[in-house]
């Protein structure tokens, strides 16, 4: 695919996302009825769960960039590049989902947080990948900071589902959980469903979009480092080449004359 | 690899023992921290209803609490103690050394996961010991103590080793390190506090779904480490 064609199926997502978008917060918000039970709060249902969808698939996709990436057969740096991507945007929804399920959680239980397995899975989701985007920011030489990034992804995914039973377990054995997920179960049917099924449509589009642009951001980003490199590497073989009359004011002060070997030099070095 | 493995171990733990630095400054450093724990819950108001004044419902509390309190000093020593392990190796090019010596890469980190693990060992038997001592616990079914203890060292040394070698090429180890590790570890800290709380209880039988929890976790962390160790002693 060339480059223009890449910006446009980008740009064409982007607008897809927009519009899947804009439909749903207008199904959402006017179309549909409010539920028997949660009344206007329902609404919140075409927002959280593609979120935490999106986070999830987001995840995904970093785990199996990875895996590639540590594959020999298959290491490419632009896998490494959509590792981070997607790690990153999914981080961003995981707040996202975070914040939404408490703004949920406060009228329906009562509080803004409960220690239930999802959501309590979901917070070190959440700390664990702002911990692998930590990493990936650590500077090294790009290959280097790739096979650690990949493995430090391995091991972050490998603690999702034990973090996940372990805490299910620690809720089902010990103490009856007051308020339980249960509560979030309804019959979705009709227009509800609808708008539902366009809500993961929507924020998935929108998901492309951002990784799509975050993974341009990310070559660009590789692209400036070693263009300053160089650059700086050019400024120094200038500055060495232009720096030989530097021991000009040495000599001068020891008396030398102002016909140093450095004046000379200095055009021999341009010509080179 | 197990041949390897015993010799970089034996290395780790003979540094230890003519240095010390674990006895002498990450051992106290646990027990600190469990005294720290002590003042914290000992300086909580009492409850209002309490007829019989605060110092017994602290007293509750820390009982109560006190296996969740050991293994959170637990996993803060776990991080010095891969901390040390690293700096052993960062002195002296002597990480070069390890990577050009021709040892198995998985049994480098068997090893240097086994000494890191013997070492919290020792660290959790005294650390046990004061917490027993100063949360007022009278530990029970030392078998299920035991077993929860020595499945949940493996796994933090494991998990603790993974993301030492990680962190320890990058000039940001003190402060990336504890990042990595605290959430990871998480799903230790739980199973074996309520693997503790059974024992403690009175109720060894109650803990057995956290012992496999720390195995599954213990198994899955050796073998990824095992496995990545190679890739990850290539990065200068």
């Amino acid at each position: 695919m060339t480059a223009l064609s890449r910006r446009r199926a980008l740009a064409l997502t982007g607008w897809l996302a927009v519009a899947a978008v804009a439909a749903t917060v207008w199904l959402g918000l006017w179309v549909t009825p409010p539920d028997e039970n949660m009344g206007d709060l329902v609404r919140l249902l075409y927002l959280h769960p593609p979120l935490a969808w999106v986070a999830f698939l987001a995840y995904g996709l970093s785990f199996l960039a990875s895996v590639l990436y540590l594959w020999p057969r298959t290491r490419d740096l632009r896998l490494d590049r959509l590792a981070g991507a997607s790690a990153e945007v999914g981080v961003v929804f995981t707040g996202l989902t975070l914040v939404t399920g408490s703004i949920w959680g406060r009228p329906t239980w009562g509080a803004w947080w409960t220690w239930d397995p999802l959501l309590t899975t979901t917070a070190l989701l959440f700390v664990l990948y702002l911990g692998y985007l930590a990493l990936r920011r650590v500077p090294g030489d790009p290959a280097g900071r790739a096979r650690r990034s990949a493995i430090g992804a391995l091991v972050a995914f490998v603690d999702v589902p034990i973090v996940y039973f372990s805490v299910d377990w620690w809720r089902s054995l010990h103490q009856a959980p007051s308020i339980s997920l249960a509560s979030r179960k309804m019959y979705v049917h009709g227009s509800m469903a609808w708008t539902l099924l366009l809500g993961f449509l929507a924020f998935t589009l929108l998901y492309a979009w951002l990784l799509g642009h975050r993974y341009r951001i990310a070559r660009l980003a590789e692209r400036e480092e070693s263009s300053v490199l160089e650059l700086a590497l050019a400024e120094r073989r200038d500055e060495a080449v232009e720096g030989a009359p530097a021991p000009v004011p040495a000599d001068a002060v020891t008396g030398g004359g102002p016909g140093s070997p450095g004046v000379e030099m200095t055009p021999a070095g341009r010509s080179r | 690899m197990w041949r390897d493995a015993a010799l970089v171990a034996g290395k780790d733990l003979r540094i230890e023992l003519r240095s010390k630095v674990a006895l002498n400054q990450v051992v106290p450093f646990a027990v600190v921290v469990v005294i720290l724990f002590g003042l914290a819950i000992g300086q909580a108001a009492p409850p209002a209803g309490a007829a019989s004044g605060g110092a017994l419902a602290n007293a509750t509390v820390l009982r109560a609490a006190g296996a969740g309190l050991f293994w959170v000093a637990v996993l803060l020593s776990t991080v010095l103690a891969v901390q040390r392990s690293f700096a052993v190796e960062s002195a002296d090019g002597a990480r070069d050394g390890l990577r050009l010596s021709g040892l198995d890469p998985a049994g480098i980190f068997l090893g240097k996961a086994g000494a890191t693990a013997a070492e919290l060992a020792a660290l959790e038997v005294v650390l046990g010991l004061a917490a027993a001592l100063v949360y007022g616990i009278h530990p029970a079914g030392l078998a299920m103590l035991a077993g929860a203890g020595a499945l949940a060292t493996v796994g933090l040394a494991a998990v603790g080793t993974l993301y030492g070698a990680l962190s320890s090429g990058t000039r940001v180890r003190e402060t990336l390190l504890p990042l990595l590790f605290f959430p990871v570890a998480a799903p230790v800290l739980l199973a074996a506090t309520k693997a503790f709380d059974a024992a403690i209880a009175g109720t060894p039988a109650a803990g057995t779904t956290w012992l496999e929890v720390l195995a599954v976790f213990a198994l899955a962390y050796v073998a990824l480490g095992a496995v990545a160790f190679g890739p990850l002693l290539e990065d200068a």
